[in-house]
């Protein structure tokens, strides 16, 4: 479990002082994988730099398992982290090391025994597929491969924590999938707790189980993957599950609205439904269904006549547990 | 006689050459170990005590970087020799030879090649010192066993130009009393006009410098895994 509690960073650019956090809180249960997405100036690079105390927060604490990482000691410090494993975008390997010494490196450093590293890497590398690559350099790899190193070196000290800093915005779409289906078959195996920083909402829909916006330094928005999609207010919706293309604005005459729904109801033939229970045409403008996780979620926009009673109409879709917003026809 | 047996005869060649030879690379070895183990720690110190370095210290940087390397780089080879000749006698008892040359070589070039480590420090990019520290290493473990070593291939580099740069200055040193083909080529090519000499001590010189660089370049690619 990771807590992080009001964190702020203000940093000094000649006579101002520039908020690049401003009260960041946050907790992610043991076992859950947990995104922040944010728009690049949204203050994800200084978040994950706090994160790892690689930059002293100003004010506010982080804490893994209950363990403080804030306001301790160098010593203190360096073992904390050994608690969080860091996964990065470039991967960051040492080109002077093999594939193996990479993985190798974290242990080494609190002298562990050769026979007892060699153990452990080679336990490591297989759980990330990379065994036959042990002696080679990272240059010799894909980028996929040394991202899958990363994972096995932030691994190697057994931490409580994953914390990935855009892992997969230097990779393919293929390669990015094998990446997260990875992360979270890691997760399902060590119950790893996963923070994943990101600007892609791909990574979210893949793997997230909740999901926190950050802006201007500040959450404006958090919660679980399912509640932040089908939250028809909220800003995470529309871009987690967007209309395909230009959605079309409504031609002519009627009313139109967006309708926001997941699980049960994603089954259930809702439209027909309406048609058949208030007699009425039903034109659906646009729309996208996707299955995220075991989850169905739909995204549709309607239109219906204009002479429909649409009061009656949200009425009984919103008793249905739909999430409905009104977008007039111009 | 004709003209080769005549060279075959030439004391120059047959007594002084082979000395003159094991003087140079005396002076070349000596200077070029101290250099390149005091630049190390120099140029170490120049990167990490920088406000961005993993070590920030403003005094200490401001004492190596703009008055020890940049006072002494700026003092022309020929000069600082001379200049340097006292205290080469209270170093080593005496000014003259190889020996006493090598004190004044080696405070020539260390903070050339401190200032070469330097830059071959700054290009291992942030992302791994970042990576290192948030495993939990120390800074002296951040310098030992991921700074020096990403930094390999140019630190080696750096080693091939300083050694080249050492044995061109060591010539000059010959001049000042240190000996050397440095002093044959003085003493033999320009006094006595003995053309034969000039060129022999070339191209010793030459193939000196060729085999310190095909060497060099052979160790850096050796070591270079990027």
């Amino acid at each position: 479990m990771i807590t992080v509690s009001d964190l702020r960073k203000v940093y000094r650019q000649g006579s101002n002082d520039v908020v690049a956090l401003d009260g960041v809180s946050l907790e992610v249960p043991t076992g859950k994988i947990h995104g922040i997405v944010g728009h690049s100036g949204a203050g994800k690079s200084t978040l994950v730099r706090c994160l790892t105390l690689l930059d002293q927060p100003t004010s506010g604490s982080v804490a893994v398992n209950g363990k403080e990482l804030t306001n301790v000691d160098s010593d203190a410090l360096r073992n904390a982290r050994r608690r969080i494993g860091m996964v990065f975008q470039h991967a960051n390997l040492f080109d002077s090391r093999t594939t193996e010494q990479n993985v190798a490196y974290p242990l080494e450093l609190v002298g562990t025994p050769k026979k007892e590293i060699a153990e452990k890497v080679a336990q490591l590398l297989e759980l990330v597929g990379l065994t036959k690559f042990a002696k080679g350099y990272p240059s010799q790899l894909s980028g996929g491969q040394r991202q899958r190193v990363g994972i096995a070196r932030a691994l190697a000290t057994d931490p409580d924590v994953l914390l990935c800093d855009e892992p997969t915005s230097a990779l393919d779409p293929a390669t990015t999938d094998e990446i997260l289906e990875l992360v979270r078959k890691l997760r399902d195996r060590l119950n790893i707790t996963v923070l994943i920083i990101t600007h892609e909402m791909h990574v979210v829909k893949q793997i997230c189980d909740s999901v926190s916006l950050l802006e201007a330094g500040k959450i404006v928005e958090h919660g679980d993957l399912e509640a932040v999609i089908t939250n028809a207010s909220g800003r995470l919706a529309s871009t987690l599950l967007p209309l395909p293309g230009e959605a079309p604005q409504a031609e002519g005459a009627g009313r139109v609205l967006d309708l926001l729904y997941t699980g049960a109801q994603a089954t259930e033939p809702v439209i027909s439904g309406i048609a058949r229970k208030f007699n009425t045409d039903v034109n659906v403008l646009a729309g996208s269904v996707e299955h995220l996780g075991d989850q169905q979620f739909a995204h549709l926009r309607v239109q219906f006549a204009p002479d429909v009673d649409i009061a009656a109409i949200i009425e009984h879709l919103e008793s249905t547990g739909i999430a409905v917003t009104v977008k007039e026809a111009k | 006689m004709d003209y080769f047996t005549e060279l075959l005869n030439n004391p120059g060649i047959t007594k002084a050459m082979w000395p003159a030879t094991v003087e140079t690379m005396q002076m070349v070895f000596i200077s070029s170990v101290v250099s390149v183990v005091v630049g190390l720690l120099i140029g170490i110190l120049l990167h990490t005590t920088d406000k961005t370095g993993l070590a920030p210290m403003r005094w200490l940087n401001v004492i190596l970087s703009g008055i020890i390397v940049n006072i002494t780089r700026s003092i022309p080879f020929a000069i600082l020799m001379v200049a340097l000749i006292p205290f080469s006698a209270l170093v080593v008892g005496t000014s003259l030879g190889p020996i006493a040359a090598s004190v004044s070589l080696t405070i020539g070039t260390v903070p050339f090649f401190a200032r070469l480590v330097e830059t071959a420090l700054r290009d291992v990019s942030s992302g791994k010192i970042d990576a290192a520290l948030v495993m939990g290493s120390t800074k002296m473990q951040v310098i030992r066993k991921v700074m020096v070593p990403e930094a390999l291939p140019g630190i080696v580099s750096a080693i091939t130009t300083t050694v080249v740069t050492i044995i061109g200055y060591s010539a000059m040193a010959g001049l000042v009393g240190g000996g050397g083909l440095g002093r044959l080529a003085y003493n033999y090519g320009y006094t006595r006009y003995e053309l034969e000499i000039m060129i022999i001590t070339i191209i010793i010189i030459v193939i000196m410098v060729q085999v310190v660089q095909i060497l060099g370049d052979w160790i850096a690619r050796k070591v270079d895994h990027r």
